[in-house]
């Protein structure tokens, strides 16, 4: 636990940094603000009609569940090669099997052509 | 300075909890989850398992949120949408799974009212838990990838509603994403 | 006053993140100052000349005031709070990292027994700002560059995950400072070249897909200026804007610093004679090991920007394609292929 001490002091002093440096620019800019400079800025037209929170489209939500998955496997890959030398051969084939059956559900994907990003 | 750090620690994630539920902003209500899986992470610190706190970040903090945020770009909610969750009939539903809740957590509590034996120093260290996981529990683990297989497999089914020859191009946002 | 060993710990912690940030804040100022002079030379301009006097050195210094100088603006339409705290988010998780990162011998922040993990681990925060960053600007283009900023970061943090393992898997720890031990004795025994190809394999793709997650080209598509203005950060200005630039810059240092420590031994230098040994005094060993690990990692940082005005940018189809059809089956492949050798061997 002692050893946070030093990740939770470099977050203070991160944070406190961005604190200073943003009471910096709030105080010494100039403060000249008028309707159409609080407009969203798009190259300097009249914002597009319609709200900037539109629908994305579904492959978004194929990236982020994939990311998932295979970020779970990476959490489970971690522990698994730190002790690998303990493991020996059994550990090789217990992740051999669970990549496996991972990598059928990621072959599966690829064959149903649902990574095509248009 | 053990309990003060937890006391502040506890009371803001379940303040965060809280906050998840009473903020009617989608994405506000999803980031105050993130604060709360950031004090989890750091309850597991304080509990001395550094690597079950690592993976909290990892998978909740990380994965989980982008995936929660991505939702709520896909499901179109504007600025002050709400839920008509007023009815009597849904109040009263939200009573009795908020109840049961508590009695499981209650039962689950229950074995706890001793103080529990000091665990090993090492319980929470990546060899340990590793050496459990692929020792001990090594068919949950074989099991949790079928797990994945089958969230994969979802996704699949889920895009091939329609084919991908016919799909529109995104909702509305001429493919430009 | 006595001086517990605990209050020596605290004040010696305070020091070291303090020099931390510090040294980050030089850093981006210099490698600002260097990506523009490279650029200009790659494309045979000066750059900057005036400011300074000697080649325009203090260039990036008179744009860092100016920057504070400038008008804080936030868009009507923005959700203010969210707006307000995206910045906070990404810069304070891309310092994060800096927490395990091993300087020199003695100037590692907190060597985590979970070092590398917990780098994986943060560097989805800076995911988690952008989004936030995107969405609470209320613009169209803006929220377009988070998606795709956030779509393509974690799409790579799949293969950077899988290629920092071969490094663990080769040593046996995730401590980032065990990993750098192991290399010790000449640039032979560090990770890159005492185990080929593996190594070189995940190297590569490690370097690559780092390049995708700091967001620089040949992916940057997400700040695509021609279609997207700037990006996720286009209604930022000020301050407010520069802690986004700031916190891109330190994530080149970061992605280039982990590869210098897991990959390319770390603060010993290549020849066992040009390490200063710690018998000559624990400063000067330290700091010698420090100007080995900035040579290696500034190194790494150039070569990041020699390819951003060489490359063209990708298109998001050849940018998924390139990550989960060419990435993620060779690095699993790799991953397994290391274990099979260490098991036979």
């Amino acid at each position: 636990m002692n050893d946070f001490l030093g990740v939770l002091l470099l977050l203070i002093t991160a944070v406190g940094l961005t604190v200073i440096i943003l009471l910096l620019t709030v105080y010494l800019g100039p403060k000249r603000t008028n309707p159409v400079k609080e407009l969203q800025f798009e190259t300097g037209n009249r914002p597009s009609p319609g709200s900037a929170r539109e629908r994305f489209p579904v492959h978004f939500y194929l990236v982020a569940i994939l990311f998932v998955v295979f970020d779970i496997e990476i959490a489970f890959l971690y522990p698994w090669a730190v002790n690998f030398r303990k493991l020996g051969l059994f550990g090789l084939v217990e992740m051999g099997v669970f990549i496996l059956i991972l990598t059928t559900g990621w072959y599966y994907i690829l064959k149903r052509g649902v990574l095509k990003w248009r | 300075m053990e309990l003060i750090l937890f006391l502040i620690i506890g009371l803001t994630v379940i303040g965060a909890g809280m906050m998840v539920i009473l903020t009617k902003n989608p994405v506000t209500s999803a980031l105050y989850l993130t604060l709360a899986f950031f004090g989890l992470a750091a309850l597991y610190v304080l509990l001395g398992a550094p690597f079950i706190a690592a993976l909290q970040v990892m998978v909740y903090a990380g994965a989980i949120m982008v995936l929660f945020l991505f939702i709520v770009m896909l499901l179109n909610l504007r600025d002050k949408q709400t839920w008509e969750l007023t009815t009597g009939m849904r109040r009263a539903l939200g009573l009795v799974v908020a109840a049961g809740i508590l009695l499981v957590a209650l039962a689950a509590m229950k074995g706890l009212v001793s103080p529990p034996a000091p665990l090993d120093t090492d319980m929470g260290s990546p060899a340990a838990v590793g050496l459990a996981l692929y020792r001990r529990f090594l068919l949950p683990f074989e099991v949790a990838s079928v797990l994945l297989l089958i969230a994969i497999i979802g996704v699949v089914a889920m895009l091939k509603q329609k084919s991908p020859e016919q799909a529109p191009e995104g909702g509305g946002t001429d493919g430009r994403t | 006053m006595t001086f517990t060993p605990e209050i020596i710990n605290l004040i010696i912690s305070v020091g070291f993140a303090l020099s931390v940030v510090a040294f980050v804040a030089v850093f981006v100022l210099i490698a600002i100052w260097l990506e523009r002079k490279i650029s200009a030379h790659m494309q045979d301009r000066l750059g900057p000349m005036e400011t300074g006097g000697w080649h325009g050195w203090l260039q990036t210094i008179a744009d860092a005031l100016k920057l504070l100088l400038k008008e804080d603006i936030i868009p009507q339409a923005a959700d203010r709070p969210l707006f307000k705290l995206a910045p906070f988010i990404v810069f304070t998780g891309t310092m994060a990292s800096f927490a395990v990162i091993p300087f020199g011998a003695h100037l590692i922040g907190s060597d985590l027994n979970i070092g590398v993990y917990y780098l994986v681990a943060v560097s989805s925060l800076v995911v988690i700002g952008i989004l936030m960053a995107g969405w609470s600007s209320n613009n169209k283009w803006a929220l377009y560059g988070a998606m795709r900023s956030a779509a393509q970061m974690v799409s790579y943090e799949i293969p950077i995950g899988l290629s920092l393992l071969v490094p663990i898997m080769l040593i046996g720890s995730m401590s980032m400072e065990t990993l750098t031990n192991a290399q010790a004795g000449g640039f032979w025994k560090w990770t890159l070249f005492s185990h080929p190809p593996f190594a070189i394999i995940a190297f590569i793709i490690y370097f690559w897909a780092s390049l995708a997650e700091t967001n620089r080209t040949p992916f940057d598509i997400p700040e695509a200026e021609s279609e997207l203005v700037a990006g996720y950060h286009v209604e930022y200005s000020a301050m407010r804007f520069a802690m986004f630039f700031l916190s891109e810059y330190a994530n080149m240092f970061v992605v280039s610093s982990v590869a210098t420590a897991l990959f390319l031994g770390g603060w010993y230098a290549p020849f066992r004679f040009l390490d200063v040994p710690i018998e000559v005094g624990v400063i000067w060993h330290n700091l010698a090991g420090l100007a080995w690990f900035s040579l290696k990692a500034i190194l790494l940082v150039c070569i990041q920007m020699w390819l951003r005005w060489t490359l063209p940018r990708l298109r998001v189809d050849q940018l998924m394609h390139i990550c989960w059809k060419i990435f993620l089956p060779f690095s699993f492949a790799n991953v397994l292929l290391v274990s099979l050798w260490i098991v036979l061997k």
